[in-house]
């Protein structure tokens, strides 16, 4: 931790963005798990994630960023899949 | 540098508000910022009203805004920002800032519809050019489920418990939007995450109307809602599909339904889920629950007949 | 070359303000600030300042409107007083711990209840431990010069904190005396360009202001803030030497009036050490050694330098225009911490005068000497606190 004199006088965080390191996976208690075969690349996982973890290429959806998922769910439960078959389902963390 | 609003446009854009933010898993708030931050067309500076959003996204040296960000109190966002926007001005008139800048505020509906509301009709009556966002979540949850003025009647909170003389809130929520524009600000409107296209072409609206805005964006919580972490979007869209937060917009005066259901759903569909309601389904609360339709029905009649001109 | 004019001083501290040119003014009326305020709106409407005015709709968000223009980055000013004051309390402290150089002339008044409208210390005492710096001015003149010395002191780069310009409501703002203004071009040479730190408007560098800290660091922060406070002396006194030479007038923590022989003495700050310095000239022509003592710079509290000053007084009266209701009153506490380390020092009573606008008549002050003197003679002190000037 610092000391009183390494502060940044009237806290003000220099550094934008920086939660980066801080790291919200060990919250999660079920972990998303992506079906590749079952992806239509609407990217509505990627829109409605809150936690930015929902990793995208090139307009692609390309799987999860584990180290913040928080594992709500809300990408497995907006998942419109493939006739009926989600290409995002939750499996329990540890399992 | 306009992005088409398609999400396979939008995903290629920097994400303004990082992951490693501290919101409850499967919160709403973040999903409406990013949003928001992603419509935006040109650089943005915002101000944050004491809340949930605030102390979860800017602790100790961590911060998940990658845009200059003040948060100074909880009844001020709007008066926060109107003095960026007025240094902003300023430097724009001695020539030392040729970018355009845009402004938004952030609060929740407690920093809003009550203790921020003198510090956002002041704002708002002075033509600053900003855009306000509530993002709605009905209750004081930041300090444990209070109820708010954006409480929904009936809603269960830990300072309107239901007991067993009174079932919850017993006063209707307050029609905040409505007195926004009542303010005749050049736009205000309602949105949900749900339905980020809509949500995304409003906040363009907003920010390029070229003076003060409001938008009021239902916010699902599910802690103080008591439903799943899963659940923000889908409650989102039985909010809007219900009819009770419908989407709309007042342009220069003129009011106009942006979502209009084929087939309203049942009110009961948006409050079976939420363990704030459960209370109302018990027969002795019936007319409770009836009151709060009654609410939800009217508003509705209103905004059709006003869109219809 | 300095002009000779006779002005109120709300119409001089406004002429100083138009002299710093802020970047932005955020106003709310509130008697006896208003006229002050409304002379710099006539600035901004005959284009004499570039600023930019917000006319807010409370003092709550005047102070927030400062903040976030002030966190903008550029050269910022308000004015209230009393019951202002009071609804910025909150603010002040935020303007303060984010280390905004917010300048503020607080023209004093009582507080309600019962409302009155006249002028007494008491809503800037209220404020001493928001982390502003406070000056407080005996006059017109002195309320001008602090004024144009206060953009220096909040501004400058080792300290970058709000300042409270203090003037008694009515006696200094609404009376007319006879001054000198310092010319424009001086003026903005003295206090120059606004540095900007830290700016919300440098959109490279975005920062966030007002983070939530957590125990783990909230005490590191506290004492930094200390720390900073504790280099306004010496910033104070750099400032006024700098100022002397530009005006020829001397500016220190204190005034010493004929302090270094003197045998009995009051402490007492603004208008009233006006009154009080002319019963001194005459107590010291009947043979009574008095002294007097006027606080400029009263936050950060300059307790060493004040103690040497006092320590070798029989007995003194520190003069309260303000009270706490079941203490002493403020200032009184600052010099009795002042001087409870020297091992020589005066006997202290404390007198409340002046509330809500009762005049501070010269009688008041010859009485007190009088008593102090019996107190110096070895004839005990009959009663700590007490109030003068009150209807028995
Ligand atoms: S489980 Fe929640 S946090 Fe994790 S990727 Fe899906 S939506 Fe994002
Ligand atoms: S929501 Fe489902 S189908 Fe759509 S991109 Fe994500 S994983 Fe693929």
């Amino acid at each position: 931790m610092k000391k009183w004199h390494e502060l940044v006088p009237g806290a003000v965080i220099l550094e934008g963005g920086s939660a980066v390191r801080f790291k919200t996976g060990s919250w999660r208690a079920f972990k998303p798990l992506w079906i590749k075969e079952n992806c239509i690349q609407c990217l509505f996982c990627w829109m409605y994630c809150p936690d930015m973890s929902v990793t995208v290429q090139d307009g692609k959806m390309t799987g999860f960023d584990y180290d913040y998922c928080k594992g709500c769910g809300i990408c497995a439960l907006e998942c419109p899949g493939k006739k009926g078959n989600k290409a995002i389902i939750m499996e329990e963390e540890g399992k | 540098m306009s992005t088409e609003l398609k999400l396979k446009e939008l995903s290629k854009k920097e994400d303004l508000f990082t992951h490693g933010h501290r919101m409850c898993a499967g919160c709403g708030a973040p999903i409406i910022v990013k949003m928001v931050l992603l419509a935006a067309e040109h650089p943005v500076i915002a101000a944050n009203a004491t809340g949930c959003l605030e102390v979860s996204s800017c602790i100790s040296e961590y911060t998940a805004w990658k845009i200059p960000w003040i948060h100074t109190a909880f009844e001020n966002a709007a008066a926060t920002i109107s003095g960026v926007e007025t240094m902003y001005r300023a430097y724009k008139k001695k020539g030392k800032m040729d970018k355009d800048v845009k402004f938004i505020a952030f609060g929740g509906d407690g920093g809003t519809y009550d203790i921020g509301f003198q510090s956002l009709s002041g704002a708002m009556e002075r033509g600053h050019d900003m855009l306000y966002i509530c993002y709605d979540n009905g209750a004081y949850m930041n300090t444990g489920i209070q109820r708010s003025s954006a409480t929904p009647r009936g809603a269960d909170t830990t300072t309107c418990p239901a007991g067993s003389v009174i079932p919850g809130k017993p006063q209707r929520r307050k029609d905040l939007t409505r007195i926004m524009a009542a303010h005749n600000i050049p736009y205000a409107a309602q949105a949900a995450p749900s339905h980020w296209l809509d949500l995304m072409k409003k906040v363009r609206k907003a920010l390029s109307a070229g003076g003060p805005t409001f938008m009021n964006i239902i916010s699902p919580c599910n802690r103080g809602w008591r439903s799943k972490t899963d659940d923000a979007i889908a409650l989102s869209r039985l909010a809007v599909e219900t009819c009770y937060w419908p989407l709309y917009e007042v342009e220069n005066g003129e009011t106009r339904l942006t979502f209009k259901p084929k087939t309203k759903k049942p009110l009961i569909e948006f409050l079976k889920p939420q363990g704030r309601f459960k209370h109302l389904f018990a027969p002795e609360n019936e007319q409770r629950l009836k009151q709060l339709e009654a609410d939800i029905d009217a508003e509705w009649q209103r905004l059709l007949k006003e869109s219809a001109g | 070359m300095q002009k000779v004019v006779a002005v109120t001083g709300n119409e001089a501290v406004a002429n100083a303000l138009r002299q710093a040119n802020p970047d932005v003014c955020a106003a709310y009326p509130i008697t006896p600030a208003t006229d002050m305020m409304q002379r710099f709106a006539s600035f901004v409407s005959n284009g004499e300042v570039d600023t930019e005015l917000i006319l807010v709709e409370s003092e709550h968000s005047s102070m927030s409107a400062c903040i976030g223009a002030s966190a903008a980055g550029g050269r910022v000013i308000t004015a209230t007083s009393s019951q202002g004051l009071a609804l910025m309390w909150e603010m002040l402290h935020i303007a303060s711990g984010d280390n905004l150089p917010i300048i503020m002339p607080v023209v004093n008044r009582a507080l309600s209840a019962p409302l009155n409208i006249h002028g007494d210390h008491s809503d800037a005492m209220g404020a001493r431990d928001t982390g502003w710096i406070q000056l407080w001015s005996e006059d017109a003149q002195e309320a001008y010069d602090n004024t144009i010395q206060a953009f220096r002191i909040g501004e400058h780069l080792a300290l970058r904190l709000p300042v409270m310009i203090n003037l008694d409501g009515f006696i200094i703002s609404h009376s007319i005396e006879r001054m000198e203004y310092l010319e424009d071009k001086a003026v903005e040479d003295f206090i120059g360009e606004f540095k900007v730190v830290n700016a919300l408007l440098d959109l490279d560098k975005p920062k966030s202001y007002g983070p939530l800290i957590l125990p783990d660091l909230y005490i590191e922060y506290k004492r930094l803030q200390h720390e900073i406070m504790s280099r306004v002396k010496g910033v104070v006194l750099d400032v006024a030497e700098d100022f002397e030479k530009l005006s020829g007038r001397k500016y220190g923590l204190f005034e010493s009036y004929r302090l270094e022989d003197a045998e009995v003495g009051l402490v007492i700050m603004s208008s009233a050490a006006g009154t009080a310095k002319d019963v001194v000239d005459s107590l010291r022509v009947k043979g009574i050694k008095a002294g007097l003592l006027k606080p400029r710079l009263f936050r950060p509290f300059p307790y060493g330098e004040m103690a040497a000053s006092l320590q070798n007084l029989k007995a003194v009266a520190v003069m309260d225009r303000a009270d706490s209701f079941g203490g002493y009153g403020p200032v009184f506490m600052e010099v009795s911490s002042a001087l409870y380390g020297s091992s020589k020092r005066p006997a202290l009573i404390n007198k409340i005068y002046g509330l809500g606008g009762r005049d501070f008549l010269p009688a008041h002050a010859e009485e007190t000497f009088l008593e102090l003197v019996d107190i110096a003679k070895g004839g005990g002190i009959k009663t700590i606190k007490e109030y003068i000037g009150v209807r028995q």
